[in-house]
């Protein structure tokens, strides 16, 4: 039997606000445990929730980016369960109304078109503390630094039919909360996180099959194995005459397989109800469009202009435009270099990245700013280096040498365009090896290389390759 | 000294008569001879105590005094106390020193209040005697084998003792007011959102409200214009400015217009209780108001919709006492279940415990619409019932409670019957509403009071409705048979 794959994600995106949700402590990373938790964060008796507006705010520029609708109320509610790394016994999370309502977003796919992918909600929610079991022999330690940090969960439909679809997906939300400034987007520090919904049907049945959630993944490679070995595991057991158990399953990533976590039967009823420490959430138009006066140019938007400005191809504008902070390096280093977007397009997708993906750096991390690559590239521009030349200069910029200009004068590498030297040396070569040259004469045409890198050789590479080329032809010919 | 009022005594402090630390000294002792009997504190802090008079003699001696500088009061111990047990009645908060201090503490510590101590309570709040307390029963200083009301029992005690002039209390159902009614002393709930939340122990947060206890109306004024105030930290807070409560407390009543529910004065009520009422109302008529009668049709709907809606909240508010950071942890856990579950088993008393399985059970998926949906939708009604009846009348009057104070064990294992005990207040609650419980008369020995419920943030109102009433009657006066 023909088989569909049925997947709807829940992605947890952490908003980069400085102080949690509900409180004025602090959201940073790493800090020694239980530093930074305050008494609301601790749940103390009495304490009470403050809302953050800057979550809010955040929220909203999410649900304007998808073009959802932004509920002008919404309600927090209390969603209770006991869990040691729970202060308060309840997650304060929306649950009837949440803030961003339907919306939806574009994802390319492998045969080049593209897939609207539509967002059922994304609400605000606090995040719960840690257990630590690692650490202590027999005990379980409890970290409420990360308890209250502020979360925005995006629930997708159940749209996507394959784990590269899937995977798209993640990626694109992940470019675009990164692009509106709202999350960090670090998937180690759990700062982008997802559960996925999957099941499968038989192609052509409308009625969905019983889905698996498989629990917290936290890498784009995750979701693609995981999703894999859950459908690989659901059409095994129902061509064995099996039924799937709609139940809770977690990634094992050394293992490469899921495995049951709870069952239906056994799953928390969580009494939602308002939360009454907190009046419901009214946003008025001012605020919503001051939100959406912030919202910077959007990854479609921006890939869009990359084409019809750059006159770049649909893929290379994608993969530029796949960060904001590349699609800035990129625009800055055209802007320095004046025109030339392919050149520039080219090196940034190539030897650039090829450097910061060998030394495992961001582009905000490149040791080579815009502004150098681009003295650099005007070099080759101008034809003062070869392409190859240039590749020399630019691990000499990647090593802190200084600008293009001073380490092409300091190491001599300028390149030779002066006709009659670089014929000066074709006459060297050509006359210091006869045999060649009469092989080469009797039709051994492959020798052409040969002389070619001779020449080169002795030009210690800077003689203009074009020039070379064309004026060796001739010589040979004569 | 104890005998006197707040305003006497905030007077006697500025003319230089007597010291806080004196009058601080006096108090102290008479708790220290009394309260044995009574049980009124969980905790007395002598000594911080005497430490906040001395302050105060220096800030009065400064020049830098306020109207109540040095004057003592007494917290219910459900407000946090920084560096003080707050124990909130409850076993499993017997070790609990508050780590930071309730606004309403906060303000009257700014105010120069002197802090005697930490009154006696119903577990959580939960309960209208003060007998689910961890820490024994408050005894009714009119009579000692009575309860003095509940959940605030233990401020109200206190001040009907003379122990201390003010107190504070909350009330979510009816516990300021019932046992202001059952001691004889002046109680008033604010509106919802008046005073703030922050520090105050949750029980059910849609319906708590902190309030005050003082033995005349014009105490009462003195210290909720003390606690009122719109506060960041509580996002319930009505940012609301807060009026000179006692600017207005001796305006005249002529042409005042007072409803007298129907409901109110019907079935249930002792029949004694009734006539000492319509006594106080009498009072009321020849101050020059009006009495018409008004209807509240739903107000026998209240106690089924706060039985649930409270209990829901409070499933919720005590998920945290769970043993894990703080308060009481059971024996040798032998597992995170066995830890969460002998905890909060030995940790909590029964009426608490009742409840939190009420409140679980009405938010449990599949009873959620038929409970706590529908007691929304009722509590919805009554505050449109209230609304409608303020569209006619100034203020609404009768009964705090339908009976005197009953005997200690009386009521304890019937937990329905002892329900019914705020059957007149907890309407008030469900709606927001202020209300006020002023002593009106004695039925056998045991006081009465009148219950006064005003429009939203007519706290000034009901202050001025009542001053007058103690202008010309001396219930308020009378000193029980204690010490």
């Amino acid at each position: 039997m023909e088989w569909e794959t049925v997947i709807g994600l829940e992605i947890h995106a952490q908003l980069s606000t400085n102080s949690k949700i509900f409180s004025g402590a602090a959201t940073a990373y790493g800090a020694a445990p239980n530093t930074q938790a305050c008494a609301i964060d601790l749940g103390l008796p009495g304490v009470l929730p403050v809302l953050n507006r800057e979550a809010v705010r955040m929220a909203v520029m999410f649900g304007l980016a998808i073009e959802a609708g932004v509920a002008r109320r919404s309600v927090f509610a209390r969603k209770n369960y006991f869990y040691p790394d729970l202060p308060k016994g309840y997650q304060i999370s929306q649950y009837e109304l949440p803030v961003v309502q339907r919306g939806q977003i574009s994802i390319d796919l492998e045969d080049g078109d593209s897939k609207v992918i539509g967002i059922t909600r994304a609400h605000l929610e606090e995040d719960a503390g840690k257990s630590l079991h690692e650490d202590f022999h027999g005990l379980s330690g409890i970290d409420l630094n990360r308890a209250g940090t502020p979360l925005l969960e995006i629930v997708s439909e159940p749209d996507l039919r394959s784990s590269r679809e899937a995977v798209a997906y993640m990626k694109k939300l992940h470019t675009l909360v990164r692009y509106l400034g709202i999350c960090d987007g670090n998937m180690q520090e759990g700062s982008f996180r997802c559960d996925a919904n999957v099941s499968v049907r038989p192609k052509g049945q409308a009625a969905f099959g019983t889905r698996a959630e498989i629990k917290n993944l936290n890498s784009f490679r995750f979701v693609e194995r995981a999703i894999e070995f859950e459908v690989q595991r659901q059409i095994e057991l129902l061509e064995d005459g099996g039924t799937v158990v709609q139940e809770t399953r977690l990634y094992d990533p050394d293992k490469g397989e899921t495995r049951a976590m709870r069952s239906k039967e056994e799953a928390n009823d969580y009494r939602y109800f308002p939360d009454p420490d907190l009046l419901p959430l009214v946003l008025d138009e001012a605020f919503i469009e001051s939100a959406r006066t912030a919202l910077p140019e959007l990854p479609d938007a921006r890939k869009q202009r990359f084409i019809d400005q750059y006159g770049l191809g649909a893929y290379d504008a994608g993969v530029l435009t796949a960060s904001r902070e590349l699609a800035d390096y990129y625009e800055a280093l055209v802007e320095a270099l004046g025109g030339e977007p392919k050149l520039a397009a080219n090196w940034v997708m190539g030897d650039l990245a090829a450097a910061l993906n060998k030394a495992g750096l961001e582009i905000a991390q490149s040791p080579v700013g815009a502004d150098r690559l681009a003295g650099l590239l005007e070099r080759i521009q101008d034809r003062t280096i070869s392409g190859k030349i240039a590749k020399e200069v630019f691990e000499a910029l990647w090593n802190g040498e200084g600008e293009a200009d001073a380490i092409i004068a300091r190491r001599g590498l300028r390149q030779i365009t002066d006709t009659t030297a670089i014929e000066q040396a074709i006459d060297a070569v050509l006359r210091a090896n006869p045999e060649q040259l009469a092989q080469y004469r009797a039709g051994k045409d492959k020798l052409l290389g040969f002389f070619v890198g001779q020449v080169m050789k002795l030009t210690q590479g800077k003689a203009n390759p074009q020039q070379l080329n064309d004026l060796l032809a001739k010589k040979l010919k004569a | 000294m104890h005998t006197q009022t707040i305003a006497e005594l905030a007077a006697g402090l500025r003319a230089g008569d007597f010291s806080s630390e004196e009058l601080t000294r006096t108090l102290l002792d008479r708790i220290g001879r009394l309260d044995p009997q009574l049980n009124a504190f969980i905790t007395v802090t002598a000594e911080p105590a005497l430490e906040q008079a001395r302050a105060a003699d220096r800030r009065r001696a400064a020049g830098e005094s306020g109207a109540l500088t040095g004057v003592p009061i007494a917290h219910k111990d459900i407000f946090c106390t920084l560096g003080v047990r707050t124990s909130c009645g409850s076993r499993i908060l017997d070790n609990f020193i508050a780590p930071y201090d309730a606004t309403v503490v906060e303000k009257c510590q700014a105010a120069g209040l002197v802090m005697l101590g930490k009154t006696n309570m119903d577990e959580f709040a939960m309960g209208s005697s003060t007998e689910t307390s961890y820490y024994g029963p408050t005894r009714n200083p009119w009579d000692l084998n009575a309860v003095p009301g509940g959940s605030s029992g233990g401020s109200a005690a206190a001040v009907a003792a003379r122990l201390v002039p003010g107190a504070t209390g909350t009330d979510t159902g009816g516990s300021i007011r019932q046992p202001a009614s059952l001691c004889g002393v002046t109680g008033l709930k604010p509106t919802y959102g008046r005073v703030s939340r922050w520090g105050m122990i949750a029980y059910a947060s849609s319906l708590d409200q902190g309030g005050a206890f003082g033995r005349t109306a014009e105490d009462v004024a003195l210290l909720l214009q003390v606690m009122a105030g719109f506060d960041p930290r509580d996002s319930t807070s009505a940012d609301q400015p807060v009026p000179d409560y006692s600017a207005t407390l001796n305006d005249p009543l002529a042409g005042l217009k007072i409803g007298l529910p129907r409901e109110y004065f019907g079935e249930g009520l002792d029949a004694q209780v009734a006539e000492v009422i319509e006594e106080s109302l009498a009072e009321y008529r020849r101050l020059g108001a009006e009495l018409v009668e008004i209807s509240l049709p739903n107000a026998g709907l209240a106690i089924p919709s706060y039985y649930v809606i409270a209990p829901a909240e409070c499933s919720s508010n005590l998920a945290r006492f769970d043993g894990v950071r703080y308060g009481y942890r059971c024996e040798n856990p032998q597992d995170l279940l066995d830890l969460y579950t002998r905890s909060r088993g030995e940790g909590f008393g029964a009426e608490v415990k009742r409840r939190i399985m009420i409140g679980t059970y009405a938010l449990s998926a599949g009873y959620y619409d038929a409970y706590y949906l529908k007691a929304q939708q009722i509590r919805r009604l009554i505050g449109q019932d209230f609304r409608a009846a303020l569209a006619q009348v100034d203020v609404i009057m009768g009964p705090t409670s339908p009976t005197v104070a009953f005997d200690l064990g009386e009521k304890v294992d019937d937990p329905v019957t002892m329900y019914l005990s705020d059957i007149y207040t907890i309407a008030v609650n469900l709606a927001g509403l202020p209300g006020m419980s002023i002593p009106v008369g004695f039925v056998d020995g045991r006081p009465v009071g009148l219950q006064s419920i005003g429009n939203y943030f007519a706290e000034a109102k009901l202050l001025n409705v009542a001053q007058r009433y103690q202008q010309v009657t001396d219930w308020h006066r009378r000193l029980p048979p204690v010490g």
